[in-house]
């Protein structure tokens, strides 16, 4: 994207910043800074898509074919890690990072410096991430949730990842106080509060969210390191720990994560859909509320995670009835963008589709999450395909989506060029096929009893995994079409128009020109 | 105007950063809260002795099967307990010994950690006495005899015949004080 940017600056405010690899070593530029996020996420979406291969080709058919069983451990281990903390999460970032700023009418993100550092951090936790797979022992492999006791007794592998998984945090709270500060303080004069985009909103409670759990994460971590190491006991029943605890720190902070990663996307669609269907976001203040109360509920229906683990009548009740409550806010958000798009003047471009597509996803995956909540079902369904099925409706077809439906939404802004309207099309397309091909038929797998994680399975799964696989297969293959279509975007894609979707009304499109400055709203705007 | 917007900045990033440290605390102190909220609730009682309740009522119509199993893990001990199983009325007392030998040639702290089948059995077994309650000190060599007393409550569902109760051994490092406060 170098090139993008070399015409924009040098003209009238050249700051004689270094030039070649120097330049995004050392950039404080806040759009330099979101590029870097986002090529770093798609290249770690490469990687956790590869160990996904993996782990489809294993599948392919009953018996032990290609990956030993403890390498297969490792594959389903690291393919969730990478994915939740190396694609998924600092995509969003990179959205923020490029977005935020614009969207308000800053000039940079608030802390430019910081905002450097937490990106640079994550290279170095990605190399020790994926390095542990050529430590003796391999990599970790007792599960992304790296419940004890199995990641108490892990090799150098598990240090590795507990290693990654502290600096990966850091990267996360410096990220979000920098965009909690920008958003809070630096909006352009007349920009408040329930003005500011949905995007810019769901960003902010996010960021709360992270600044929330986060350091609970890196607390557990260091629990496990210490009960590692230094002779704690904070998970071994023998010196009076309890491995059950873990699980509940672990999800204290684990399920207001799994809303880090969709509450932005929410926010994306939210931008998209107006724009498309010509008509402002229906219900925004409701939007707000919304999501508020979304980050609210997510942090008391933790143990929804742990039914099986051990726990009493009483506690099972109310995180039951807990987790069926968020329902509501989703719901009316759902009601939202469809009310938006009823009776608009709707045109059907790739961002749009995108946006749809997880709206008609998101839902089955919220309803297999209600299903998932009661009790008695989910004793039936827990550590079973039946959950894959229900999380990777919500992040592949959820937050993946929505970042699709985002980056085809920016990129002529951020790059001043338009993407392929065809081949764009084409990704959606396929990537809706297969997406439903890989994970519809694993509803019908962790129903018949399928257990996750493990290589091998009974003959009767043999079909639908068969399907599933070929599935996955597919829609790997067309994540490398979206490479194409961005590449070929960038370098030699038709110039943009100044707003080439006439429903945009957010500040970037409104008050920039395309592509979007090297440095914008030195002056800020006056919003009205 | 810009330096009070930066100065604003700074308090916030310290306003944030206070948080985060607040946060990261929260996290251990929930260690303590969860070991409290089971003492306080009664869930996961199982290494205290507990109340020897005034009359219990001997189911004499109803036999059970009681299997004892012994593990030690990581430490060269020898475990096990003297009879295999035995055959009880419900509300019955029940003494059963087990029996650690210390095959090295040091002094070993261990402790035992209980494990039942079916699992809710925790919620019908009262114990008395165990050897689990404290850490057991081997001197090398040394044999020792230990007892369990419990009862196994007339409101254990019917339908069960058999139950297991395992314990295994663990080493404690050196210094370890009382294991298991709880």
């Amino acid at each position: 994207m170098a090139a993008v940017h070399g015409d924009a600056h040098g003209h009238e405010h050249d700051d004689h910043h270094p030039s070649g690899i120097m330049r995004w070593i050392t950039t404080t530029n806040h759009k330099d800074i979101g590029t870097m996020y986002l090529w770093f996420s798609f290249a770690m979406f490469l990687v956790g898509g590869t160990l996904a291969m993996g782990i489809r080709a294993e599948l392919y058919q009953p018996g032990i074919q290609i990956l030993e069983p403890e390498l297969f451990n490792q594959f389903t281990t690291l393919h969730g890690l990478i994915m939740v903390f190396g694609a998924i999460m600092p995509a969003f970032v990179g959205f923020a990072n490029w977005q935020v700023p614009m969207m308000i009418g800053a000039p940079d993100m608030a802390f430019a410096r910081m905002n450097n550092w937490s990106f640079w951090l994550l290279p170095v936790a990605a190399t020790l991430l994926v390095g542990s797979f050529f430590v003796p022992g391999g990599a970790a492999a007792g599960g992304w949730t790296f419940y004890p006791p199995l990641s108490t007794q892990g090799g150098l592998g598990v240090d590795l990842m507990i290693f990654s998984v502290h600096i990966l945090g850091a990267s996360s709270i410096m990220g979000s106080i920098n965009i909690i500060t920008t958003i809070l303080n630096m909006r352009a004069p007349g920009m408040t509060m329930m003005k500011m985009p949905l995007f810019v909103w769901t960003w902010l409670i996010t960021a709360y969210l992270l600044v929330l759990v986060m350091p609970v994460l890196a607390g557990v971590v260091t629990m496990l390191l210490t009960d590692r190491h230094f002779g704690t006991s904070f998970f071994n029943a023998a010196g009076g720990g309890d491995p059950v605890m873990f699980q509940h720190i672990f999800w204290f902070f684990g399920h207001p994560e799994v809303y880090i990663m969709i509450l932005p996307s929410f926010g994306i669609v939210s931008e998209v859909i107006p724009t498309f269907s010509r008509k402002p976001l229906f219900g925004y203040s409701s939007m707000v509320y919304a999501t508020a109360s979304i980050a609210i509920l997510s942090c008391v229906v933790w143990a929804h995670h742990m039914f099986t683990a051990g726990m009493p009548t009483v506690g099972q009740l109310f995180f039951m009835y807990a987790t069926m409550l968020i329902a509501v806010p989703t719901g009316v958000k759902v009601f939202n963008w469809t009310a938006t798009m009823w009776r608009g003047s709707m045109s059907f471009e790739t961002p749009m589709l995108f946006s749809i597509g997880f709206i008609f996803l998101f839902v089955i995956g919220g309803f297999s999450g209600v299903i998932c909540a009661i009790v008695p079902i989910d004793i039936q369904v827990q550590d079973t395909y039946y959950v894959i099925a229900h999380f990777h409706y919500v992040l592949v077809s959820g937050s993946l989506f929505a970042l699709f439906a985002g980056a085809y939404y920016w990129i002529p802004k951020w790059t001043g060029r338009m993407y392929n309207e065809t081949l764009g099309k084409w990704h959606f397309w396929l990537s809706m096929f297969f997406f439903n091909m890989t994970f519809f038929v694993q509803h019908f797998l962790g129903l018949a009893g399928m257990p996750r994680r493990i290589p091998d399975y009974n003959l009767q799964f043999a079909d639908f995994n068969m399907i599933s696989s070929l599935g996955a297969f597919g829609f790997g293959l067309t994540q490398l079409l979206f490479l194409y279509i961005m590449i070929n975007c960038i370098r030699s894609g038709d110039k943009a128009p100044q707003k080439p979707w006439d429903g945009a009304t957010t500040l970037e499109w409104t008050h920039l020109p395309t592509p979007a400055p090297y440095h914008s709203f030195e002056k800020p705007p006056i919003v009205k | 105007m810009v330096e009070n917007k930066s100065f604003a900045n700074v308090v916030m990033l310290r306003k944030l950063l206070f948080f985060t440290l607040v946060m990261f605390v929260f996290g251990y102190a929930l260690v303590p809260f969860y070991e409290k909220f089971c003492e306080v609730t009664g869930i996961n009682n199982l290494l205290q002795p507990d109340v020897q309740a005034k009359e219990i009522r001997v189911d004499e119509s109803r036999w059970i099967t009681v299997e004892f199993d012994a593990n030690t893990r990581g430490l060269p001990w020898q475990f096990k307990p003297l009879q295999t199983s035995a055959r009880i009325h419900p509300g019955e007392p029940v003494n059963v010994m087990y029996e650690i030998t210390n095959n090295s040639d040091r002094e070993i702290n261990g402790q035992a950690i209980p494990s039942y089948s079916p699992r809710f059995l925790d919620k019908h077994l009262k114990k008395f006495e165990c050897f689990c309650f404290t850490k057991q000190v081997l001197k090398p060599n040394e044999t020792r005899q230990m007892p369990v007393q419990f009862v196994i409550e007339p409101g254990l569902p019917q339908d069960i015949q058999t139950v297991t109760i395992s314990y295994t051994f663990f080493e404690l490092p050196d210094g370890t004080a009382a294991a298991v406060k709880r």
